[in-house]
């Protein structure tokens, strides 16, 4: 199986590899001209390929932002789809050199498997999808129900936490990859389907009728979704955490995709011109050129346009900000300053 | 070594110790472990080293630490709180569990395909060349889909279910069959069951001994039957019947008691044991071609009836060449069991290399573990055969 294969490369990967110090992923990714991004191998609004095999979402969005950073084109990417069980060991072996598919940031990964997460691209949370036929208004009505997951995800975990404290009965059953989850879902194998709440809304415009299903209003877990790198190359770790607050921080200061030429040819905010590269040398001691923030929401657009395009109100998804809004606005998105 | 003639005259001119062969050889099998141990150091020395330098964790000490997840199928009683090593054990135990049905079932069905391919009524002979041309050429894996979600999909639900008799019922979630519960006094059954065995055996023994010595025959079947089923419900009834069933519940969405069948179990349960079945009725077939056809015609001349022909002439001489093949279908089938991690049947793939790899982020221990359980299994199922192939093969006197 491939997934086999993945487990034995990493080990390969890890026996053979000399001691050489931490490779400097920067260096390896402008030697070989492309960013290899880890992806979703099909979320709608996250990370999905179209009809053409073009992928799109908000984590593509990411890798796109990285990309344009280094390359200034936000075309060199090169995409792998991962499952969930598969993802961590693509990026410990070196397969990857970004994972971007909506991954929970947790103390564990982020300290004892090699990860370090760059930020939050997006605040999420777990829930549940039933039938409506069903008749449940409310996660503490599932005693003893059936709930289909992805396996190799927290949520697997957030299940057992969440209906053992509240002392309800359930059967997990754990599929091998999101699609299967689905499909038994969808099938009548279980009462309910149950991932991150962005994902329950993506899955649920790919059902065979998805008025039939409504998301209970609980929100068992805290979900933080976001990039991660591997540990021990500082630099890298970098350059994807600014890639991705050059975002959040052009949305802030109302720098869009459309008006940045305009911005940074006549804009006063000392903020902005340092983001832009026009004041300062901010791109350089990241191994980068001068305007990679500026190659970043020109190509990329800002949080806010990524948002609206993928998930937002131009999908099908129609996912409200919440708590994804600027801080300004009451949201937890929050860019360190640019100085 | 030296020679008889060289005992107690002059010395033999002994050879330099780098021409001698023997000390040759010696030296370069020395050389061969070393570089192996060194190459087995090195390699064990890097992971260590890259593992620390990329900070992942590494050590068995995982296993303790509690799983926090649940398994939707457990011969033991497994809760989140449990620790890693626990699940490990369920998925194995799992894994071994439809392995060994699926063996039993595969091998049953198996023979009756292959016998059915050499009939001489042309309907059954077709259909069993259907099925074995059928199954055997489409991927397992796709098999397994079918019988998962195609299956799955024309099921009712539990409040729907389908129950052919009262206490079993089948629906989307599984079947659900009543549960035996013991009462005291259960123990007496066992063992008249364990008795009822003894007597058989010994009966059969008996009476083989009596058809060497006196040709006359005993139709020890029947006699062992009557023990082994008689016994126990002697027993039984003596015992006041100390069993209930508790029948399964609908309790909500779903049932609860009794014994549940899940989905995944059913699917990759019959997926392995058809698609398996499939090449084991065509090494059923050679080996019932590979017996001469003047076997069956000498039998017939000594006037044996048709089945004592099959049974005492052609089958322990095909056995011979079924064995090994069969052996290696066996080892087929435990492999091919790691493919129900794909429709969430949770055996030692999906639980430990799956659920537990991704938790704990060890892959290289988790792996090697998942590995070797594998071997092992492997190992045993092939000492378990090449032990019936010893006692099947022909003796040579």
């Amino acid at each position: 199986m491939k997934l086999t294969t993945r487990m034995l490369t990493a080990g390969a990967v890890l026996a053979f590899g000399a001691h050489a110090a931490a490779a400097a992923t920067l260096d390896d990714v402008k030697a070989k001209g492309f960013v290899q991004c880890g992806v979703s191998q099909g979320l709608a609004g996250f990370g999905a390929p179209d009809d053409k095999g073009h992928y799109s979402g908000l984590d593509i969005d990411v890798c796109r932002a990285v990309a344009a950073a280094v390359f200034g084109d936000a075309t060199k990417v090169k995409y792998t789809p991962l499952t969930a069980k598969e993802r961590f060991t693509a990026l410990q072996s070196g397969e990857i050199d970004v994972l971007s598919r909506n991954t929970t940031w947790t103390l564990n990964r982020d300290t004892a498997q090699g990860l370090n997460f760059a930020g939050v691209t997006y605040y999420d949370g777990q829930g549940f999808m039933v039938r409506k036929s069903l008749g449940v208004t409310s996660v503490k009505q599932l005693d003893g129900a059936s709930i289909c997951t992805e396996t190799g995800t927290t949520t697997e975990l957030n299940v057992a936490d969440y209906f053992g404290t509240h002392n309800l009965k359930f059967n997990i059953v754990a599929l091998g990859s999101n699609s299967e989850a689905t499909a038994a879902y969808d099938s009548g194998r279980c009462d309910a389907y149950t991932t991150d709440a962005s994902g329950l809304y993506s899955t649920r415009v790919k059902l065979a009728n998805p008025d039939d299903h409504i998301i209970l209003p609980e929100i068992v877990s805290k979900e933080p979704l976001g990039p991660a790198v591997r540990q021990g190359d500082s630099q890298w770790l970098n350059v994807v955490k600014w890639s991705l607050y050059a975002m959040i921080g052009a949305e802030e200061y109302g720098v869009t995709s459309a008006n940045v030429d305009d911005m940074k040819a006549n804009s006063k905010n000392p903020e902005v011109r340092r983001m832009l590269g026009v004041e300062g040398e901010f791109g350089a001691p990241m191994g980068l050129s001068n305007d990679w923030a500026y190659q970043i929401v020109k190509q990329v657009g800002n949080y806010g346009e990524s948002f609206e395009r993928n998930v937002g109100q131009g999908s099908p998804l129609k996912i409200t900000r919440g708590q994804n809004a600027q801080w300004t606005d009451g949201g937890l998105l929050y860019s360190p300053p640019f100085r | 070594m030296s020679a008889p003639g060289h005992t107690g005259g002059t010395a033999p001119a002994r050879a330099a110790p780098w021409n001698d062969p023997a000390i040759r050889a010696i030296a370069f099998q020395l050389l061969l472990l070393a570089a192996v141990l060194y190459v087995g150091w090195m390699l064990y020395d890097n992971t260590t080293t890259n593992l620390a330098k990329r900070n992942i964790a590494s050590g068995f000490g995982f296993m303790e630490q509690p799983a926090g997840f649940q398994i939707v199928q457990s011969l033991i009683p497994f809760s989140s709180a449990d620790s890693y090593g626990k699940a490990f054990l369920v998925g194995l135990l799992n894994t071994a569990l439809i392995s060994a049905i699926g063996i039993v079932l595969a091998t049953l069905v198996g023979f009756v395909v292959g016998v059915a391919r050499l009939s001489k009524n042309w309907i059954v002979a077709r259909m069993a060349t259907v099925y074995v041309e059928t199954l055997r050429n489409i991927p397992l894996l796709l098999q397994i889909f079918f019988w998962y979600f195609a299956v799955l999909r024309t099921m009712p639900s539990p409040r729907l279910s389908i129950s052919p008799v009262d206490g079993i019922f089948l629906n989307q979630r599984g079947l659900y069959l009543p549960a035996p519960v013991t009462e005291p006094g259960f123990w007496l059954i066992p063992l008249a069951l364990a008795l009822g065995i003894a007597g058989a055996v010994g009966v059969s023994i008996w009476a083989r001994r009596r058809l060497m010595a006196t040709g006359r025959r005993f139709r020890s079947g029947w006699t062992g039957l009557a023990l082994i089923v008689g016994l126990p419900v002697v027993a039984a009834v003596a015992a006041g019947l100390p069993l209930h069933w508790q029948l399964p519940e609908l309790h909500g969405f779903n049932f609860t008691g009794g014994i549940v069948l899940i989905p995944e179990f059913m699917a990759v349960l019959v997926a392995l044991s058809l698609y398996t079945a499939s090449f084991i009725a065509e090494i059923v077939r050679g080996g019932i071609l590979a017996v001469s056809k003047g076997q069956t015609e000498a039998a017939s001349a000594l006037g044996l009836p048709h089945g004592l022909t099959l049974r005492l002439v052609v089958i322990p001489q095909a056995l011979r060449v079924i064995i090994p093949p069969l052996t290696s279908q066996y080892l087929n089938l435990l492999k091919n069991s790691s493919l129900g991690a794909a429709v969430g049947y949770p055996e030692l793939v999906a639980v430990f290399a799956g659920t537990v790899l991704n938790q704990t982020g060890q892959a290289i221990e988790v792996i090697a573990l998942t590995m070797a359980v594998y071997l092992t299994l492997s190992l045993i199922i092939s000492a378990g055969m090449n032990w019936y192939n010893a006692r099947k093969a022909l003796v040579e006197r």
